[in-house]
Formats: structure tokens, sequence, C-alpha cells
């Protein structure tokens, strides 16, 4: 058994990527920066359509062909990653950085045993023995939870359930003792028992082996679980960013705070809900100034015309909004 | 409760055939999977009544069962107190409608919303025909939509726009019950408070009586009066909602309950709130079905399945636990 790798600070700095389509070029992540430090787990969070599963793949250098960063760059312990060629990413994925997906059936290779899925990254990447690998992958499947792995090592993927096939994808992510795991929704396809099994093994996993974490959620209430700190997207952008007990309790963008009062939690019964008005914007051409101004109720002149940076307030909290007070004041007003 | 409960399910049963029909039939085996296995439910008129439990749990099949999508093989579905038959007549289908999770494949997607109305209030005779025109547009004003909506396709709408639609058309028949089934899980949070809002309003206005099926308890407990939870085709415990959410006496509504992410974690170890799977539906355990997952399992649990059973005290309260009324320690696994 290799010792735990020494975590990496993964640095993202103005990344963006653009898509050119029939009706024009659009821009699904559009100057995103944010770090992650050793053994951190940060939390991406946003709707549809807020580019943070796109952050997620271009990370990874995984976007689909017909999207391209076409600006900032990732950079992993040192190692610029956006510049790589195919086949030197190839030894990052997998190896320092490890992926975990929302629908593990698509990732999961349907014909190929399990146990040898897992054993792949460890005989690839550490260039382990076939026997060697076998004994990895049998010790991975026992520290996931999944019982009976001597007889499990030969079942294919469809022979499990859902949080078994998630157990696998760890199993896989963790084999080549990765620097960095990605996760993208890895528990919205689950059940509620199921995804709190699953979050608790990430989160002890990740503890015990120093390994950081990006995670991708719409699920606010997820995020508190697992994430130190939380970074809220907004068509393209990452509008405020901060701890996550911070964000959270006292938000200082609109946007978030309109996030944390339209899902109910099931703590405060009897709190009304209250939706952000409006939809978000098409990309193909955002709105002019701050991009969540047309459905903010905090929204003056100069929101219109300036398009505010995120920037550092104190205690390691950014904020895209230039009236930001405001938020204090109508949480102060509630509380 | 001396008023006439609206609907009263007693023992329903949907069961299907699974695997392949031939090869069962070439070597004699046919496998039925229980779906909904016994269920009995009574709806009181005007109240939100959820419907929960995880996937496989019959929730969705025992609302199709209602709404008479699927027949029962056993049991008995009244409504006012009158037993609704099988084949249903075209005045009783309309009395039960269902909105479904997603809105798109649920309506017709060659047809405007304008013209999905009008049909329905045409066929039905829900008002007479000089007024079709003008109640559709009222319905649309209901649900929160522009009247200009009535040329459009679903296509044309948002997600959530197209779940007011479905709305819409439920509630255009003027039915005594709204089923819901997941009508806001495929929704983005923002767009979900707002159907949320809507089926609220819907409620206080048309005096709905509504089932609504989700797996989200922060919704439900949001949203509704009374919860039934359903595990493995039964459904094991039923309470007023704020005497589920402070007492529960499952301990599968225990743990469900701990399994839930909350804003503001307490922190809660490293052991999960529910072990392991769900067993497969076809292979039941012996006596109760929880057992396997149960922290306090003991052996009359293996022995006996155990009934649904009132609170000696809270007559509204029920569970399917041998011990729900003994012990003080459905509350274990989160008290440990």
């Amino acid at each position: 058994m290799s010792a735990p790798a020494i975590a990496a600070q993964l640095v993202v700095s103005d990344l963006s990527v653009e898509i050119a389509g029939q009706r024009g070029v659009v821009r699904p992540v559009d100057g995103v920066s944010f770090t992650v430090a050793p053994g951190e787990a940060v939390g991406l969070v946003g709707e549809s359509g807020s580019g943070k599963s796109m952050t997620l793949k271009a990370i990874l250098g995984v976007l689909p062909p017909e999207a391209k960063v076409t600006a900032g760059n990732v950079v992993l312990d040192g190692t610029d990653l956006t510049g790589l060629s195919n086949s030197r990413l190839n030894k990052v994925r997998g190896r320092r950085i490890a992926m975990i997906f929302q629908e593990p059936m698509s990732a999961l290779n349907p014909v190929m045993r399990v146990g040898n899925q897992i054993a792949e990254g460890p005989r690839v990447h550490l260039g382990m023995s076939r026997a060697q690998s076998v004994r990895r992958a049998l010790e991975l499947m026992r520290r996931v939870g999944i019982p009976d792995p001597e007889r499990r090592f030969r079942a294919f993927p469809h022979e499990f359930s859902g949080g078994m096939r998630q157990r696998v994808m760890i199993a896989i992510a963790l084999s080549s003792d990765p620097e960095l795991i990605l996760c993208d929704e890895p528990t919205t396809a689950l059940d509620v028992t199921i995804q709190d099994q699953i979050l608790r093994l990430l989160a002890q996993l990740c503890r015990e082996s120093g390994t950081s974490l990006v995670f991708v959620t719409h699920d606010l209430p997820v995020v508190a679980q697992i994430c130190h700190q939380v970074a809220v997207m907004y068509a393209g952008r990452i509008v405020e960013r901060g701890t996550v007990s911070k964000v959270f309790r006292s938000p200082l963008h609109p946007y978030t705070l309109g996030l944390l009062r339209s899902a109910p939690d099931v703590d405060q019964p009897g709190q009304s809900l209250v939706p952000i008005p409006g939809s978000p914007p098409s990309l193909l051409s955002p709105p002019s100034g701050c991009r969540f101004h047309p459905r903010c109720k905090f929204a003056e002149e100069d929101c219109k015309v300036s398009d505010p940076p995120l920037r550092l307030l104190d205690a390691g909290r950014s904020t895209a909004c230039l009236h930001y007070e405001r938020c204090l004041d109508e949480m102060g007003a509630d509380a | 409760m001396t008023a006439q409960p609206l609907l009263e399910a007693t023992g329903v049963e949907v069961s299907f055939s699974v695997g392949s029909p031939l090869a069962g039939r070439l070597r004699g085996v046919q496998h039925v999977l229980h779906a909904v296995d016994g269920v009995d439910l009574t709806v009181h008129r005007g109240e939100a009544l959820a419907l929960v439990g995880e996937s496989g749990s019959g929730k969705s099949t025992f609302a199709r069962a209602l709404v008479g999508i699927e027949r029962p093989k056993r049991g008995q579905i009244k409504l006012d107190g009158k037993v609704l038959p099988a084949r249903r007549s075209r005045a009783d289908q309309r009395r039960i409608q269902m909105v479904f999770q997603d809105p798109y494949s649920s309506l017709n997607p060659r047809l405007t919303v304008g013209g999905t109305l009008h049909e329905l209030l045409r066929v039905h005779r829900v008002v007479p025909r000089g007024e079709v025109e003008s109640r559709a547009r009222e319905l649309l004003r209901l649900v929160g939509l522009d009247e200009g909506a009535v040329n459009a396709y679903p296509r044309q709408f948002s997600g959530g726009q197209r779940q007011r639609v479905a709305i819409a058309r439920a509630i255009a028949l003027r039915p005594e019950l709204l089923v819901a089934d997941e009508p806001v899980s495929a929704l983005d949070v923002s767009v979900q408070a707002t159907i949320l809002n809507l089926l609220e309003e819907l409620r206080a206005d048309l005096g709905l009586t509504l089932l609504f099926i989700s797996h989200n308890l922060a919704v439900v407990r949001h949203l509704c009066d009374r919860v039934a939870v359903m595990y493995l085709g039964r459904i094991i415990e039923v309470a007023p909602t704020e005497a589920l959410f402070r007492d529960p006496r499952h301990p599968y509504t225990a743990g469900l309950l701990a399994a839930i992410p909350r804003m503001t974690p307490g922190d809660s170890g490293e052991a999960p709130a529910v072990r392991g799977d769900p067993p497969s539906p076809l292979r039941l355990p012996t006596g109760c079905r929880f057992r396997t997952r149960c922290p306090m399992a003991q052996q009359i649990c293996a022995e006996q399945d155990p009934a649904l059973a009132e609170s000696p005290e809270d007559p509204g309260h029920s569970a399917a636990c041998h011990f729900a009324w003994t012990t003080q320690t459905a509350n274990a696994t989160e008290a440990v």
C-alpha cells in the first residue's frame, strides 16, 4: 500500500470556455477563478446552465468537442494543465485527478468486471503487477463498503444497485491515490438514505487521505454537509465565494440570498418560499452590467452599466455585487 | 374524525410479472413483483397528504392505481363513500387528476396549450360549449400564465411554465383530488418555489385536496398536513406532519429523517443513518420488511410481519413496528 499522495493546491484562474454554435458564440464559463487548498472540499453551486459542470469538465480537459478553453489556466500543484498535450494530460487524469459522475451506470464499463475496472488504474498509473492490482482492488472495495469483495469482484455493473455502483466509482477514483477528486452531482440520482451513506464515505475517505474535493451540485444542504468553501455560480460566473457557514448564514450576493430563500429548509417549517423572479438569461445575449440585475430587487442604475468583478472583502469572502450591504440589511431585518 | 373521508383505499395490491414471460412460461416459473402490497390509506377532504418513500417503495404505483392508470389486483378504492369500479366512467375519471414529474412527456407536443385545454373541457363537458374559450383563459390565469400562452406549444415553455400548464390541465376538470407525483423534482430550486407556492394558492382558492408524492422531505414538511411513509410496497407510518418530524415511531422513518442533508450540519459522525441497501422486492425478508436494515431488530421481527397500529394516545399516528408504541427508542439511531 503506497502512502497517500501529498495533496496539491488547485488554482483555477480566469477560466473561460466558449462554444461556437449556429446562432453565435456562447461562453458557458466566463472568467472563473478559485483555489482549492490541500485537503479542502470546495462546493460549486448554481442552477442548470450556470456553468458549474462545464467548469469541472474544463479542469479535467474532458469538454465536449464543440467547447474550447479560450482563456485562463488550471494549475495543479505547479503544473499548468491547460497547456498540456492530450498524452501528457492522460498521465494526470485518473492518476492525480479523478472524477465521479452523477450516473455511475453510464460512467462504468458495462462489459468489464467491476474488480478489473478498479484494478486498471493501479496497473496503468502505478505500475502494479496484475496480482498486486487485484489485491489493491479488493482492499479498495472493502474500504468503500462493498460487502463480500472476493465474490463481487467478478460481478458486472448491472448486478449492482445505484448506491453500490457509486461506491465502485469512488473506489476507482481512489485507486491511484489522486490529489484531487472532482465530483459532478454524485448523489443526485440516489435515494436520501443512500446519499447519506455516500456523502459520509466521501468525507471520511478524503479526511483520511488528505484528498481535495471539488463538488458540483445544485443542492445547498449537500454542500453544507460536505464542503468547507463554496462558490456560487450564475450565468457562467462566480458571483460569491467564501466559507460554507458564512455564505449560507449571511449571503453577500442577492442571487445566493434568492437561492436560500426559495428552497424549503427542513429545519424551518412554516417559512415562506420566495422565488427568484424571472429566469436565467440567454448566454447568447447576456444582460449588460451585472448579469443578475434584471432579476435583482436591489438593482440600481449602476448595476445595468458596470459589470462588477468578484472582489475580495474581509475574512476570505468575495462577492460580485455592487450593493452587497443590502443583503446584510435584509438578513438583519429578518432576524 | 366523523366526516366522511374523500378517499379511502383498503388493502390495495398492485403486482407486475417480471422477467421474460416466454422464458418464464417455458421453465414454468413466474416472478411476481408486489409493487403495492396491501395499502390502506385515507385522504380527508381539503388536506394535503404526502406520500414519501425511496425509489421502489411503490408510492408512484399506488398513486397510479388511485387515478386508475394501474388496475389493482386486490383491494378497493372508495371515493366519497362509493366504491370506484375497475372500469371507471368518464365522470369518475374526472374526479381524480394527476400531475406528473416530467411535464414535457405528459403534454401532447402537437397541441397548443389552448388545444389541450379545449379538448378536455369539451370532451368532459365541463362548461357549455360557448364558454370553453373563456374557461381556458381563466385556467391559465389561475396557474399564473399569460393568456397569450393559449396559442403556444409545450416546447415553447420553460420547465416551470410547462409544469404550470400540466397543473392547469389537471384542474380543468375540477377534480376533487389532485395527485401530484414528484411535480417539482425536475425543476431548479428557484422555479420549484414558484410551483410550490402555486399549489398552496390553488389549495386555498379552490379547496383542492392534494396527494403529494415526493422523496424530498423538506418540500413535504413545507407543504403538507399529513405524511404517509412507504417502504417496499407498504405504508409503515402515517402521522400529522409535525408529529412525524418531531417524533417518528418507525425506525425507517427515523433513519430517513436523520439522512436528510441539513443546512447547519450537526456533527453526526461517520455512521450513516440507515445502513445497507433495500432488499430486492422479489425476495422480501420474512416478518418485517425493514428488519434487514433495522438497528433495533429482534427475533420477533423475523417471525411476525407487524401491522400498521395506531398510537394508544394519538389515534392520528400509526406505525408498523413491533416496538412503535412500547419503547421510546425509535429515535435510537439519532440519539447514539
